[in-house]
């Protein structure tokens, strides 16, 4: 089954690092399109990592969760995201609650963090595994932080999407992970895909802007 | 049918008729129909009970396919639980056939009816759960349909009660959660079998103890936490304030005894008396103290109940320090004090709040010093009331003689202790006990003087009608009950016998001794100490006639005038008669001082002056004073302080999230 010139190892490392490094691109990013050119390219990163899995523990239904990566994560949501921002017309600038070199500093914090979270709870576990669930945790936590220093609806839209990818990476790095969950964890995440999209909408029709902090100006009660 | 089939068959009964009333329930034939149903249904639980304590057939187990997966919803039938039912569904029936007549003046009986059913069902899934998580669900139960009757009345008071009950009750669910989730310990057995294979020791057992006193004991009305009591239980109607404050406490007695007896049983340390004696101790004397100052009639008869339980809980923690030193007759013997107690308590107290009932509704009120005069009117409702109000003041040959004399027996008794501590604790407890009899002798005095004697002081007192025969009906039973096991006290005990065999591990000394004469009631040896009640009630029967009879042949026949001081009535105004507050007045004096901090105001305007003069007096409740009010101003101001969290954007609240896994992560990285 596998070729023997690889070494299996490395290969595991390669992919699921670039995930992780894709999330550290995502992170530097300052222009709406970028930001989702970013994502397109984690997504298709982890399918990769997802199919290379597949074979490694020869579970064909992992090859499924691969591609419905690829297709959902790595062309349609950003195609979408694509249009909405066109047709919103705010291809501009990012605003950033705090300067992006800071941002990316924290990121390695988080990683450093997640490293030594992860190595003495999974000494036990498999090398590859460990290493596997910590890239992940430091995906998932660098999704959170973009999430919480954009200012813009879109950009939290991604940073919500590129934990979710964390997600993915952590669960088809564990053997034994039944198709069910995956199908049900990437559904739910369409779903909120979904709502987020027709609120971004709703939001700028209302209110002219999609600036979340904006926002807080219109809630019913007093401050 | 077997005993099963009867349990299934009552419980089936009550909740169809709960549900059945909440869609049919208007016109008189029909809610007296359903409250007739209620108490049929009450007697397929309660034979069981009795057949169960006299046949002692073995232990009845039941699974119902209903409840958690795994689990089921486990029944059984024990002697404890037997004796339980027994009180419950005794007092269930009395109280609905009384209501057959009291209830169909119900301003609102559709938010009554559903849930009487369903809270006397909810009682008896209580006593007859196996597993902790039958146990809570009827817990909840008993509480929420509870707390909906004392909703059921529009005034505002009930309001504040129900809210004060609401949140009483839920503290003592979460506590019994608690202590049940200790019990089960870490593998989580949560049926009552596997935790008496497996009973907690150590401080777990400890922490049970004092979960299950603040969350058993808050339901019972241990002070402090007796303040939901005073407020809920006079706020529904009256045949539910008999039910709540003569069987909803015992249900809550019934959960002490089955946690801190039977599952933990022979983990108990003796110190563990300690608090339970000082808590018992002062909640009685609390109690009666409280019930002085009252004067509106059903909330003084609630402070009653929080005196009575305090007077079982004595019982019990005395039944603790014998049973933890292995001193078997000593715990049987306050066991089947505290027993019978039990029994008693919901007797008199039911039949009093039944009374209390019929006054209020022929006069419309509650408060005492606007009655007066009620014996001529009613007399037969003047004579149960002071059945009742002789036995709760444990006045001979009534029942409540019986059991606060067993209790002061085995408070004698506890110099047989070996600890110091509890050799000096158990007397003061005593004397707790005895001065608390004391003044709810003359609390009652005062009750009934001032309610049923004199001369009517409102219009409305002078109207009133004698009531119902349903209601006397159900009064005169009670009564009955109370002079039986006043006077057949020997038998009494003896039927506990199993009852208190089954938690402590032997009977009350009392088997081994023949008394010298029939009847007797011998805790010890023949000539230690006993008590007749029969010769009590010959006595009081004979001299009583003579001397009615010699009053009446001797005393002179001729007219007399008299004047000046008139007998006490010199003034016509029925206003110048004692009142209450006149009555207690010695007793605030020497206890309201310090206990209530009570204050006398005299406002005596100047001469020259025409405003009235005014004679006021104001008392703080210590319970709210300490411990209430302080706690409920905390709340207020630590959810002030934290309102802020709810008024953030969206970002803050998902950095408020970030930073706390993060904060999170950083623990377990130091922690590994």
């Amino acid at each position: 089954m596998l070729p023997a010139s690889l070494d299996l190892l490395d290969v595991t490392y390669f992919l699921s690092g670039s995930v992780l490094v894709s999330s550290f691109i995502l992170l530097y990013q300052t222009r709406l399109f970028g930001i989702l050119n970013a994502f397109a390219l984690q997504s298709i990163i982890l399918s990769l990592a997802v199919a290379w899995q597949a074979m490694v523990q020869q579970a064909p239904h992992l090859y499924v969760t691969a591609v419905i990566a690829f297709l959902m994560k790595g062309i349609f949501v950003p195609l979408v995201l694509r249009r909405i921002v066109r047709v919103l017309n705010i291809h501009r600038a990012v605003e950033t609650v705090v300067s992006i070199n800071l941002t990316l500093l924290g990121g390695i914090g988080l990683t450093i963090l997640s490293i030594m979270v992860v190595f003495p709870i999974a000494r036990a576990a498999d090398v590859l595994v460990r290493e596997d669930l910590a890239f992940a945790l430091s995906i998932i936590l660098l999704g959170m932080l973009m999430m919480i220093t954009r200012r813009n609806a879109v950009s939290q839209v991604v940073g919500f999407m590129a934990m979710e990818n964390g997600l993915v990476l952590a669960a088809t790095g564990a053997r034994g992970m039944p198709l069910v969950v995956e199908v049900s964890v990437a559904f739910s995440i369409l779903i909120a895909f979904f709502v987020f999209g027709i609120f971004i909408f709703r939001i700028r029709e209302r209110f002219d802007t999609i600036d979340v902090d904006d926002l807080s100006a219109h809630r019913g009660d007093a401050r | 049918m077997g005993i099963a089939e009867l349990l299934l068959t009552g419980l089936a009964i009550m909740f169809a008729i709960g549900l059945w009333s909440v869609f049919f329930h208007a016109g008189a034939n029909r809610i007296r129909a359903t409250y007739g149903a209620i108490a049929l249904a009450c007697l397929f639980l309660l034979l069981p009970g009795i057949g169960y304590i006299i046949a002692a057939p073995g232990t009845v187990s039941i699974v119902l396919p209903l409840g958690l997966p795994d689990v089921g919803m486990r029944l059984r039938l024990d002697f404890l639980s037997a004796f339980f039912l027994v009180v419950v569904n005794l007092g269930g029936a009395v109280s609905s056939l009384y209501a057959m007549g009291y209830g169909v003046h119900e301003a609102r009986p559709g938010r009554v009816l559903p849930f009487v059913a369903a809270f006397v069902a909810a009682m008896n899934l209580v006593i007859l759960a196996d597993d902790a998580f039958t146990f809570l669900l009827a817990w909840e139960m008993m509480s929420l349909t509870s707390w909906a009757l004392v909703m059921s009345s529009r005034e505002k008071e009930a309001e504040r009660a129900g809210l004060v009950y609401f949140v009483m009750a839920s503290f003592s669910g979460i506590m019994l959660l608690f202590a049940f989730g200790l019990l089960a310990g870490a593998g989580g057995g949560y049926g009552f079998e596997q935790i008496r294979l497996a009973p907690p020791s150590g401080p777990v057992a400890t922490g049970v103890l004092v979960l299950v006193l603040l969350g058993a004991g808050s339901k019972a009305g241990l002070f402090p936490l007796h303040v939901w009591l005073p407020l809920a239980h006079p706020a529904a109607p009256s045949h539910v304030s008999a039910l709540m404050s003569a069987v909803m406490t015992k249900v809550a007695v019934y959960g002490a005894i089955r946690i801190l007896f039977d599952l933990i049983g022979p983990a108990m340390v003796w110190w563990w008396a300690i608090p339970v004696l000082a808590i018992a101790g002062i909640t009685t004397l609390m109690g009666v103290l409280y019930a002085l100052m009252q004067h509106d009639l059903k909330r003084l008869l609630a402070y009653h109940t929080v005196e009575n339980i305090g007077i079982i809980f004595i019982g019990l923690g005395l039944a603790m320090a014998f049973h933890a030193n292995g001193q078997t007759a000593g715990a049987a013997l306050a066991m089947g004090a505290a027993l019978l107690h039990v029994f008693n308590h919901s007797l008199f107290k039911s039949l009093l709040f039944l009374g209390s009932g019929a006054v209020l509704h022929a006069t419309g009120e509650r408060d005492i010093d606007r009655l007066g005069g009620l014996i001529h009117n009613m007399p037969r409702t003047a004579f149960f009331f002071l059945v009742g109000s002789a036995a709760i003041s444990a006045l001979p040959p009534l029942n409540g003689f019986v059991s606060e004399w067993l209790t002061f027996q085995s408070v004698l008794a506890s110099s047989q202790l070996p600890q110091m501590s509890l050799k000096f604790l158990i007397p003061v407890t005593g004397v707790m006990l005895a001065l608390a009899a004391a003044l709810a002798a003359a609390c009652f005095v005062k009750a009934f003087g001032v309610t049923f004697l004199g001369r009517p002081r409102s219009d409305m007192a002078g109207k009133a009608r004698e009531t119902d025969r349903f209601s006397l009906v159900a009064m005169g039973l009670l009564a009955t009950l109370c002079l039986l096991v006043g006077i057949f006290p020997g038998q009494a005990v003896q039927a506990l016998h199993p009852v208190v065999g089954f938690l402590v591990g032997g009977g009350l000394p009392t088997e081994a001794v023949t008394p010298a004469v029939p009847l007797s009631l011998t805790p010890f040896a023949d000539g230690r100490s006993s008590y007749n009640g029969m010769i009590i009630f010959v006595f009081l029967l004979v001299s009583a006639s003579f001397t009615a009879w010699f009053v009446h042949r001797f005393a002179s026949r001729t007219t007399r005038r008299t004047d000046s001081w008139d007998c006490g009535h010199p003034e016509d105004n029925p206003l110048a008669q004692y009142t209450a507050a006149s009555f207690s007045q010695p007793i605030r004096r020497v206890f309201g001082a310090n206990v209530f901090s009570a204050r006398e105001q005299v406002d005596m305007p100047p001469p020259g002056d025409n405003r009235p003069a005014r004679f006021a007096v104001s008392m703080d409740d210590p319970a709210w004073k300490y411990i209430f009010t302080p706690l409920s101003t905390l709340v207020t101001w630590v959810s002030r302080r934290v309102n802020v969290l709810q008024q953030l954007t969206i970002r803050r609240y998902l950095t408020l999230v970030f930073f706390w896994v993060v904060g999170l992560l950083i623990v377990v990285a130091l922690w590994n």
